[in-house]
């Protein structure tokens, strides 16, 4: 059993439909007006891959997705599904089932006929329609509530019954627009988990479009991060983490501080230590630069002459996080919650880099 | 994971519909027609009343129409008579209205569903049935006097008072600014006075414009109480000069129109107002 | 354990096992205190009394009175019976319906046309012309389109000189249909006003969905789109037709009372047109208007009921 149901039956058989359809989605730009929202987007998304867009809101993270979904047009760029150009093909031709936001069920029907409501227009004898919308609503376990229309349900409830709904027509591809994000954060965490497990289960390629960083990371194969139109970086998500390609990246995943540092020949002056640079800087010779540093890759010890104070502590459970004034910034560096009490406010301290090198961006200016 | 393989194509068979552009345009062209077709039907009627107010007799354009109105025997009666009436079924519906409503806001919130109820009353007992009602049982000195009618007013102008109260309430948090004043030494009537009147603004005014303007239009009643207000005047008025009458009816229309229109872009501005405050 | 709702909202919930011996006084107590939270509304509930309920009970009363003061079923009877006052009210129920259900579907038609523009100026010019022309009525539309249709009048005049004359062709602006005619000025924005919102509560996912599930445009309409206003339509044209039949102001000015609906028959009545052993026929009148429009009413609340559940 997948998914959590109130009864005991056995597993229902929905056939993995298998027919996940590989993605291309080439150079995509599209003009609103003055905004880009996409300034040259491409993506590939392998058959059966969970690949999520993740960015700021703004980013062109939906548009992407709706001009997949066919109900927007690129002004220029293509989309390719199974190695075939649908750019041209309107939206319900393109057997692609769509998740939206919130309130997309048909008011009018219920659950069971808002889920066999594809299988309906498809002419689909209403025995096999009827039997195909249980065995969707069992799969999502809310087969007792099929006869429910949709203002009786609750919100978690409803985006059920749309993913069930998205599923019925056994598309190529599952679209997914921020189903989660007016959900609140209980039904939100239980959802995340259905949904993965449901669509690894029936291998089919999903494209889900979020602004929160820890459905991304925990739902996707890999993740693309988008800002203002472009993606700035697609990989898994260990990868994201621990290799942020950009300043941006490196930013908007996970947590990080900035520190100004100064070059020296093969590397940079960081903590009073050299610190190797990771990847290629060829582009950056000649400009100030920042250190982009993980609270984790950087470790504290009190000492008397220190040259930082600690300012600031949030208990997090296994960690505890210290901001440390430093050199005029503020630096974060987690410490296991068993030492913390010696990292009192105003403690002075000294820091000191715990990775192997360490990510440089151009100096921000400030604004 | 690989990328997208060329080799993986399935013998899918996708329908190339383009899109039906030809389908657009068609519809396009109706809704114009209907757009258009409407324009006529509510604008013509206003032109070729406003051309037939600037008639003398004879059909030639005229301002006489117009510069004879002051002159006209019962006119400025029955005008002062509808202000009267006007501004006292005003002052009733207020004081009435305006503290029992922000009492039920405050303390009696449920209350507002019976209020909701009552006020669409009027709707199943409208004027022509209602002044038949009163006629018979009011009390013959309330007869022999005009604000009999004023006091029938208050409660047409019921439902329009109440719609505009409830909303404009609704967008404060009463209770909280109550408790807030009180809290700072504010006694109740001032409290109203100073605190939640001002915030109530563009509701009075609304609720104002609206009693105004159904008061001054009002025919039914005060023709069946014999009582000659501005538009019983205008339809009793002997009609040598059809054009005369016209003319009235045309500015007495036009002054209730900019009334109204007045009070539709304030309410659509302060719905504006308060989509931006609550998106801030 | 239950937390018992604060005083200010006029009721108390008793708490839990302790105050069991208590009940009888409690309950007593909770009902002293809602009267107590009550009173500050009394003099709304004495005025819809005195203004609303008392003339209404007159009415109903009057009705199944006799002159002398007996009950009886005479002045009902003289109307179902047959004669100008079953006319009376037959020419208003066909009045009512014809300017409900066509300026219902104009109405619709219209205001779907204004939602799908792209002007944002058109929409606004619209919402504040409804808003307008729906209090518009009585006196001053009466004239308004005596001066353009009338005999004398403008696009008479117009249409004269293109050697058309409606008139000779049976359009009589002061018969029934041409009283309808007049009736659309206000009627059809009062349509476009109320079904506006429920149009606009039409969500773009709920067509979106439909399309990407294999949808035409057709079919979105047919399956979705209107199932969901038909609600809202319906509960309109309800309320469409009370605002029809009981219009007497516009219709008095337009005809000066010479024509055959109730409401005009009750103004009549008022006027002393009284026939002698049928002294009360005029409450009767006033009765069976009464019991048409709270039918209308109901008709409004049940269905716009339903339909805000589902345009939520």
């Amino acid at each position: 059993m997948i998914l959590e149901s109130h009864t005991t039956q056995p597993t229902p058989t929905v056939e993995a439909s298998g027919s996940g359809a590989p993605v291309l989605l080439n150079d995509l730009v599209r003009q609103f007006g003055a905004t880009r929202a996409l300034d040259g987007f491409s993506l590939t998304i392998a058959p059966g891959e969970f690949v999520a867009l993740l960015g700021p809101s703004g980013c062109g993270k939906t548009t992407a997705l709706r001009v997949l979904a066919g109900f927007e047009q690129p002004d220029s760029g293509s989309v390719h599904v199974h190695g075939r150009d649908v750019s041209g093909v309107p939206a319900q031709r393109r057997d692609m089932g769509m998740v939206f936001q919130s309130y997309s069920l048909f008011p009018n029907m219920s659950a069971r006929d808002n889920v066999a409501f594809g299988l309906q227009l498809r002419r689909q004898r209403t025995s096999v329609r009827r039997a195909r919308a249980g065995e969707l609503l069992e799969l999502v376990g809310l087969s007792e509530h099929a006869s429910k229309y949709p203002h009786q349900l609750s919100g978690g409830q409803q985006q059920r019954v749309a993913l069930a709904r998205a599923l019925a027509i056994e598309p190529q591809v599952l679209l997914l627009d921020e189903p989660l994000s007016a959900l609140d954060a209980k039904v939100r965490a239980e959802l995340r988990d259905q949904i993965r497990a449901l669509q690894q289960r029936l291998a089919i390629t999903t494209l889900f479009v979020t602004h929160d960083q820890e459905e991304a990371l925990s739902m996707a194969d890999r993740v693309c991060v988008m800002s203002r139109g472009r993606a700035e970086q697609v990989a898994e998500p260990s990868v994201l983490y621990a290799k942020p390609a950009t300043a941006f990246v490196a930013e908007f995943v996970g947590v990080s501080s900035r520190v100004p540092v100064t070059r020296l020949k093969d590397g940079v002056q960081l903590f009073g230590a050299r610190a190797k640079i990771r990847g290629d800087v060829e582009s950056l010779a000649g400009s100030d630069i920042d250190a982009l540093l993980r609270p984790e890759d950087v470790s504290a010890k009190v000492a008397n002459n220190g040259l930082g104070i600690v300012n600031h502590r949030s208990f997090l459970g296994a960690t505890t996080r210290l901001g440390v004034g430093v050199g005029g910034v503020s630096v974060k560096v987690d410490v296991r919650s068993s030492d913390a009490e010696l990292f009192e406010l105003g403690t002075r301290v000294d820091l000191a880099l715990s990775s192997r090198d360490v990510l440089v961006t151009e100096r921000k200016k400030d604004a | 994971m690989a990328s997208v393989v060329a080799d993986n194509i399935v013998d899918f068979e996708l329908p190339m519909v383009p899109l039906d552009l030809t389908k657009r345009r068609r519809i396009h062209w109706g809704r114009g027609l209907i757009l258009w077709l409407a324009a006529a039907y509510f604008i013509i009627p206003i032109y070729a009343a406003l051309k037939f107010s600037l008639q003398d007799i004879s059909g030639k354009f005229s301002l006489s129409p117009i510069t004879a109105i002051p002159s006209q025997p019962g006119l400025a009666a029955a005008f002062f008579l509808s202000m009267r009436l006007a501004f006292v079924t005003l002052a009733i519906v207020l004081f009435l209205m305006v503290p029992t409503m922000i009492y039920v806001h405050m303390k009696m919130p449920r209350f507002r569903r019976f209020m909701e109820v009552v006020t669409i009353l009027p709707i199943v007992i409208p004027p022509i049935v209602l002044i038949l009602g009163v006629l018979e049982a009011a009390p013959l000195w309330l007869k022999s006097s005009p604000y009999l009618l004023s006091l029938v007013y208050v409660v047409l102008a019921m439902p329009f008072v109440y719609r505009s109260l409830d909303s404009g309430l609704g967008a404060l948090d009463v209770k909280t600014l109550v408790e807030a004043a009180r809290s700072l030494g504010s006694g109740w009537i001032s409290t109203i006075w100073r605190v939640l009147v001002p915030n109530l603004r563009s509701a009075l005014l609304s609720a104002t414009v609206l009693t105004l303007a159904l008061v001054l239009g009002e025919f039914t009643m005060a023709s069946l109480d014999l009582w000659e207000t501005l538009p019983v005047w205008i339809v009793d008025f002997d009609q040598t000069n059809a054009h005369i009458s016209t003319a009235v009816a045309m500015l007495s229309l036009l002054g209730t129109w900019a009334l109204l229109t007045l009070i539709v872009s304030i309410d659509r501005s302060n719905s504006r107002r308060r989509r931006r405050n609550r998106a801030s | 354990m239950k937390i018992p709702s604060p005083l200010s909202d006029g009721t108390s919930t008793p708490s839990g096992a302790d105050d069991k011996d208590r009940g009888g006084r409690h309950i007593t107590g909770t009902l002293v205190r809602s009267l107590r939270t009550s009173v500050p509304v009394l003099p709304f509930l004495a005025y819809i009394t005195l203004g609303l309920l008392v003339p209404t009970l007159v009415i109903i009363n009057l009705a199944f009175r006799s002159d002398s003061g007996a009950l009886t079923l005479s002045n009902i009877s003289t109307i179902v019976h047959g004669g100008e006052y079953l006319t009376g009210f037959e020419n208003s129920i066909k009045l009512a319906l014809a300017t409900s259900v066509i300026p219902a579907v104009l109405g619709t038609m219209l205001a779907y046309a204004i939602a799908q523009s792209r002007f944002e100026f058109l929409k606004r010019l619209v919402a504040t012309a409804s808003g307008v022309l729906a209090n518009f009525g009585g006196v001053n539309l009466a004239f308004m389109f005596v001066a353009t249709f009338g005999a004398n009048a403008i696009v008479t005049s117009w249409l004269a000189r293109l050697g058309l004359n409606p008139w000779s062709h049976g359009f009589d602006l002061y018969k029934l249909w041409g009283v309808a005619f007049v009736y659309f000025y206000f009627q059809v924005p009062l349509m476009v006003l109320i079904i506006t919102p429920a149009l606009n509560g039409l969500r773009p996912a709920w067509r979106e969905a439909a399309e990407n599930l294999g949808a035409s445009r057709w079919r979105y309409w047919r399956h979705v789109g209107v199932p969901v206003l038909m609600p809202s339509v319906l509960g309109s044209t309800f309320l469409l037709f009370g605002s029809g039949l009981s219009a007497y102001a516009t219709t008095e000015a337009l005809t000066g009372g010479t024509i055959a609906i109730t409401p005009i028959q009750i103004g009549a009545y008022l006027q002393g047109n009284v026939i002698s052993g049928e002294e009360h026929i005029g409450y009767a009148l006033g009765f069976g208007m009464i019991v048409l429009l709270l039918i209308s009413i109901l008709g409004y609340v049940l269905l716009r009921a339903r339909s805000s559940k589902w345009l939520q």
